[in-house]
This record gives C-alpha cells, sequence and structure tokens, in this order.
C-alpha cells in the first residue's frame, strides 16, 4: 500500500489544465479539487458546482438593512419625539431614502460577505490548507484523492498526457501545516 | 474555455514579449518583499514628516478650539469643508474604477484597480478626519449618531443632509474597505505561500486560509459582482449627498438644484486626476511599465476629460441660471466670483479645471507621460479651488453687505490641509510596501487574452486580417512599454 494521499497534476496553462480535467473525467477519475491562481471560468461546471446562492442571501440582507433603519427613523421622528419644523409632517418619507438606501446597501454590502467568509471557511487566523504552494503563483493543480483511485501510475499517465508539467504524489494532503 | 482569443484591433492592456504568470508575480510583489528603495524611504519621510504636521495641528485645534483657525461669523465654514469635499472627491476613483468599470466589463481596471481603492480609502479617511476635526471638540461626534441618551432621547434629525452624510460616509468608508479586502485576499494568499517564517504567519492571517479552490472562487466572483453592482449607486449617492450638504440651504451659490450631479462629475473628475498623479509615479518607481501601460493612461486622461467637461458644462448652466433666475442674490455672487476680492481664486477654478484639460483632446497631450501626470496635478488644484470658491466666496458676501468679511486662513489651516496630504501619502506608501499594488489574480487572466504577446501570436501566425494587423501595429506607437522594431519585420 502506497503512502500517497493526494495525486496532484500542476499545469502552467488554464487551457491546458481544462483539458486535463476532461481526460480524468473521461477516464472517471474523480477530481478532489482544483487550485488556480485566478478565477478560470467553467471548471464549476465541469467539477458539478452550483451555481452560487449569494444573491439570494445579499437580497435578503439589503431587505433587513433597510426596513431596520426605515423602521428605525420612523420610531424616531414620527413615533417617539416628533418634531415640528414648520408645520410639515413628521413622517417625512422622502427625508428619509437616503439613509434607507445607505442601510441597505451597508447591509447587503456586510450580510453577504460574512456569508461568503462563513461558507467559504474564510477567516483571520484560519491554517491555509494548502496543497501546492505555487497554486497562488503560476500553476493550475488539478488535485485527485489517490485512496481508492488506483493505479495511480495510470493517474500520472493520464495527467501527463493531458500536458502536466509536473505530477506530485504527496503523502500529506495539505503542505502548509507545519 | 479559459481563455479566448481577444480581437487584434484592440490594444493589448499588458505589454512586453517575457510575461508569464510566475513574472506578474514576481513584478508585482518585488516592492513588497524586498526592502524598500531610496526613493520610497524618500518620499516616507517628507510623508510622514508632514503626517506629523497634521497631529501636531489637529492636537493644537482640539487643546486650543476651532478659534485658531481663521473662520469668523461670517464665513463659518472655510478650510476645513473644503479639504472635506475635496478628500472625499478624491475618494470616488476608486470605487468607480472597481465597480463601474467591472459592471462595463472593462478590463483595463484589473491593473489600477487595487491601489485605486486603497487610495479611495485612504482618500476618505482624511475626509473623516476633516469632519471630525472641525467640530472642535471632536468628543461630540458621538452626537450625530442616533444613540439613546439622557435627553428624552432626543435623536438626530433625519432631515437633515449633515446626518444623510454620516450615513453617506460611513457605509462608503465600510463597503470600499469591504471590497477592496476581500479583493485582496487571493493576493495577500500569493505572498503568504511564497514567504517564510513570521512573515507566512502574518500573511497566513491576513489572507483568511485562502487556497483559490473552485468553489471559492466562484463564490467570490459573485461577491465581487454583487458588491459592484452596490457600489456603483453608493458612490454616486455620496457625493450627491455631500452636495445636498450645500444645496439644500438657502445661501446664493449654494441653493441650486444641479448640485449633485455636477458634485458626481467633479468627484470622479478629480479622484482620475488623483488616480493618474499616483501611478504615473507608481509605474515608473515600482518599475510596473507592462501592467500600467500608455493605453491605461490615455483611458484615464479620457475620462479626465469626459467628467471635465461636464463639470464645464454645469459651471455654464450655473451662470445660466444665476442670470435666468433674476434672483439678485445669486446673480450677485456668480458676478463676485469674476469681480469679487476672490477672483483669483475664480480664476484657478475655471482655469485649471475647463480651460487645461480641454487640452486632452488632443492625442499629444493624452499620451504625453509628463503631461499628463502635470495636468493631473492642475486638476487637483483646481478641484480644490472650485470647493474653496463654492464654499467661502459664497459666504463671504451673502445678503447683508454689514456682515461681509474676508477669509485668512491660519498657519493651523494651512497645516492641517498640508498634513493631511501627508497622512494620504504615509497610508499609501504604506500600502505599497504591505501589500500587492496591482491586483495579481485579475492580470493574469488577460494575460491570455489581451496580452501584447498573445496579439502578436496572432499575427506571426497569420489569422488576421492584414488590414487589422497594421491598425493594431500603429496604436502600439503611444506606447512607451512596447519594442517596435521587433514587429518591422513581421
Amino acid at each position: 500500500m502506497s503512502s500517497t494521499k493526494f495525486i496532484l497534476g500542476l499545469f502552467d496553462d488554464p487551457d491546458v489544465m481544462m483539458h486535463g480535467i476532461d481526460k480524468l473525467q473521461k477516464n472517471s477519475v474523480p477530481i478532489y479539487d482544483v487550485y488556480t491562481p485566478m478565477p478560470i471560468h467553467g471548471i464549476d461546471d465541469k467539477l458539478g458546482i452550483k451555481p452560487s446562492r449569494l444573491g439570494y442571501a445579499a437580497f435578503m440582507f439589503g431587505c433587513l438593512g433597510g426596513t431596520t433603519i426605515f423602521s428605525l427613523v420612523y420610531y424616531f421622528m414620527a413615533h417617539d419625539w416628533p418634531m415640528n419644523i414648520g408645520g410639515k409632517p413628521a413622517f417625512a418619507v422622502p427625508d428619509f431614502i437616503p439613509v434607507t438606501f445607505e442601510w441597505t446597501v451597508l447591509f447587503t454590502a456586510f450580510g453577504m460577505t460574512i456569508t461568503f467568509f462563513f461558507a467559504t471557511h474564510l477567516f483571520p487566523g484560519r491554517a491555509p490548507r494548502v496543497m501546492d504552494f505555487r497554486a497562488t503563483d503560476d500553476r493550475f493543480v488539478i488535485a485527485i484523492d489517490a485512496k481508492g483511485n488506483i493505479p495511480h501510475e495510470d493517474i500520472t499517465n493520464i495527467l501527463k498526457e493531458a500536458g502536466a508539467v509536473e505530477v506530485k504524489h504527496n503523502d500529506r494532503k495539505y503542505v502548509s501545516y507545519e | 474555455m479559459a481563455s479566448h482569443n481577444e480581437s487584434i484591433i484592440r490594444e493589448p492592456l499588458i505589454t512586453g514579449n517575457d510575461i508569464t504568470y510566475a513574472k506578474i508575480t514576481n513584478d508585482v510583489l518585488k516592492p513588497v518583499e524586498n526592502m524598500p528603495t531610496k526613493a520610497w524611504w524618500i518620499g516616507f519621510t517628507i510623508a510622514s514628516l508632514a503626517a506629523s504636521l497634521w497631529v501636531f495641528s489637529v492636537s493644537w485645534t482640539f487643546w486650543y478650539g476651532i478659534g485658531e483657525w481663521g473662520l469668523n461669523k461670517t464665513v463659518g465654514w472655510a478650510w476645513d469643508i473644503t479639504g472635506f469635499v475635496w478628500w472625499v472627491g478624491i475618494g470616488h476613483a476608486g470605487t468607480l474604477i472597481s465597480a463601474i468599470l467591472l459592471l462595463f466589463r472593462q478590463n483595463w481596471r484589473n491593473s489600477i484597480n487595487r491601489s485605486a481603492e486603497a487610495m479611495t480609502i485612504f482618500a476618505v479617511i482624511c475626509a473623516a478626519t476633516y469632519i471630525v476635526a472641525h467640530m472642535g471638540r471632536p468628543w461630540m461626534a458621538v452626537y450625530s449618531l442616533p444613540f439613546p441618551n439622557q435627553y428624552g432621547s432626543l435623536w438626530v434629525n433625519f432631515n437633515s443632509p449633515l446626518i444623510w452624510d454620516v450615513f453617506a460616509i460611513s457605509t462608503y468608508f465600510s463597503v470600499s474597505l469591504v471590497f477592496w479586502y476581500t479583493g485582496l485576499l487571493p493576493d495577500m494568499a500569493s505572498i503568504r505561500d511564497r514567504a517564510t517564517g513570521i512573515r507566512r504567519r502574518i500573511y497566513s492571517v491576513l489572507s483568511f486560509g485562502w487556497t483559490g479552490s473552485v468553489k471559492t472562487w466562484q463564490r467570490f466572483e459573485t461577491v465581487s459582482l454583487i458588491l459592484a453592482g452596490i457600489s456603483t449607486p453608493l458612490v454616486l449617492s455620496v457625493h450627491t449627498i455631500v452636495s445636498m450638504d450645500f444645496a439644500t440651504s438657502l445661501e446664493p451659490g449654494w441653493h441650486t438644484t444641479i448640485f449633485p450631479p455636477y458634485f458626481v462629475a467633479g468627484a470622479i473628475f478629480s479622484g482620475f486626476a488623483m488616480v493618474q498623479t499616483l501611478l504615473l509615479v507608481v509605474r515608473k518607481v515600482l518599475g510596473l511599465e507592462n501592467y500600467i501601460t500608455m493605453f491605461h493612461i490615455e483611458s484615464m486622461n479620457k475620462i479626465i476629460l469626459v467628467t471635465g467637461s461636464i463639470v464645464g458644462v454645469a459651471y455654464l448652466t450655473e451662470f445660466f441660471i444665476a442670470y435666468y433666475s433674476g434672483g439678485e442674490y445669486e446673480q450677485y455672487t456668480f458676478l463676485n466670483r469674476f469681480i469679487g476680492p476672490y477672483w483669483w481664486a475664480g480664476c484657478m477654478m475655471y482655469g485649471c479645471n475647463v480651460l487645461m484639460t480641454q487640452m486632452m483632446w488632443f492625442k499629444k497631450v493624452r499620451t504625453n507621460i509628463p503631461i499628463s501626470w502635470v495636468l493631473s496635478i492642475v486638476v487637483n488644484i483646481g478641484m480644490w479651488f472650485e470647493r474653496f470658491v463654492i464654499i467661502v466666496t459664497s459666504l463671504h458676501r451673502d445678503f447683508i453687505p454689514s456682515s461681509w468679511a474676508m477669509f485668512y486662513p491660519t498657519w493651523v489651516d494651512m497645516s492641517i490641509f498640508i498634513g493631511s496630504i501627508g497622512v494620504f501619502f504615509t497610508l499609501f506608501l504604506l500600502f505599497l510596501r504591505v501589500a500587492p499594488s496591482i491586483a495579481m489574480a485579475e492580470v493574469k487572466l488577460l494575460l491570455k487574452s489581451s496580452s501584447e504577446q498573445a496579439k502578436k501570436k496572432l499575427i506571426d501566425e497569420g489569422h488576421v486580417d492584414p488590414s487589422h494587423a497594421e491598425f493594431y501595429k500603429e496604436s502600439l506607437t503611444k506606447f512607451d512599454s512596447v519594442e517596435l522594431s521587433q514587429y518591422e519585420k513581421a
């Protein structure tokens, strides 16, 4: 039994890497994840990652922000302490639009971004789970879980044939842990 | 597919023949991973000296009160609000570049957005310091927030544009910060993965554990797009609300409905000028000529020209409406800009903002780096004078001639202004040292489609219309970072 935990195919070109994904999938090799230095469109479809639902979250947070501030301003200006400003109505809706807009945007931005960080497990101090250090520089990395995916030589050959500049057999899942 | 060939007619966004993904990382991270250069130290020393002047003069203000400024009972707002509006205006370009240009799919934004956003944040910090400083008793700032208090509670007045401004500026600052930092995460991870020891630990925290997996990138792009979508109306709302601070008053020269669009155009105008001022120096000093190319410089100059012309039209409209309204005070205010004691400020405003920028119609001017740089500074000076003219010239002679007065700045006024520029540059220079000044991940996206080498390959392969190739080669002549000789034989 080999000690290889993950097989990494390192590509130096995004198009060649996409070709590599196709080849692996044609050979029924399941892909664990792909790490790229920049967003490459189309991988998500190939790996079957569903479209993001963050837009719905953003919309809900926006509604919450707008409602919150509008209710507060209604309470302040019309309910709790209505002021007589030249006899004009205390519940002056047009005047409340700027702050309502600002908090709608504020809640949308913060709510959505925090949801994004939460859902993708990003937060300050999280130990980076890096499989290859060059994946944030100039390598497009396809990671394949070695367990159950045998024989490893075949996977290596598929990756090499697809144009991988380097194939790594890593004994550790993440190289970033000290 | 991940990349496709872009039309040959479009000018390249990355120049040079030997650009690889690794080279982009190396070039951009050079100032972050190496000891600072002499130029950086000189700049930083001057900037931090000026910043200390700011600390001193603001402390002086807080200790002795705003009576130390040149204000009097006629001119109750002067350099403080001038400085505030000036800085907020400058703080508009970053979000415009990162949000509006993203929605319009303007790929040239990719190499200038990061530093422009940083600049936005620092400019808004400078603006906010002015707001706190002009309160004289800065701890009173808490009363601009609707907190329950012992007076009733007596709430803040939500009918007042000044309160809208509190909400607008604070929202703008925090949303810009979120937008900027989320975009920085992948690049912080790049630094982390190249670093060792304590540096790796620090950037590990700063990068939030980013790995660049498929799902994170996909979500990241959604977040960027939605943030861009909400930041676009936000950035327009901020200066609109700033203009309402003036427009909802009854002061002649302020009480005009044209103020919101006019202020927004002016803000974008001055913001781009500041981006131009900074980036022309940055690209030279940090050796980023291949990423911030002549195309970027010319594009920014075109935006400066367009927004400068919009500002010019707004000026003309103001004059016409002053005449057409028949309002005596309004008419006097606008006449006073030319024949009053502040005529020189009026001339600086109209001259720098409208006359000088019209030179940008000439391609020779737009593509000349020293002239562009000087013009960008001229625009910044002009926009400072615009706010000065609007604020001080309107106030100093309004309704009652017996109350007419002049404004003379004291050394405290001047020190705070010079100091705030120092604060801005100190922060910007620190940013250049600790974070990548160019969004590496986004520039890498352009390498295969929009770079000079990709287009050269297309020409060499011979699949393009020769007349298009000729057109393309012609467009390259303005670039200072392209070796033209290699195209002669091709």
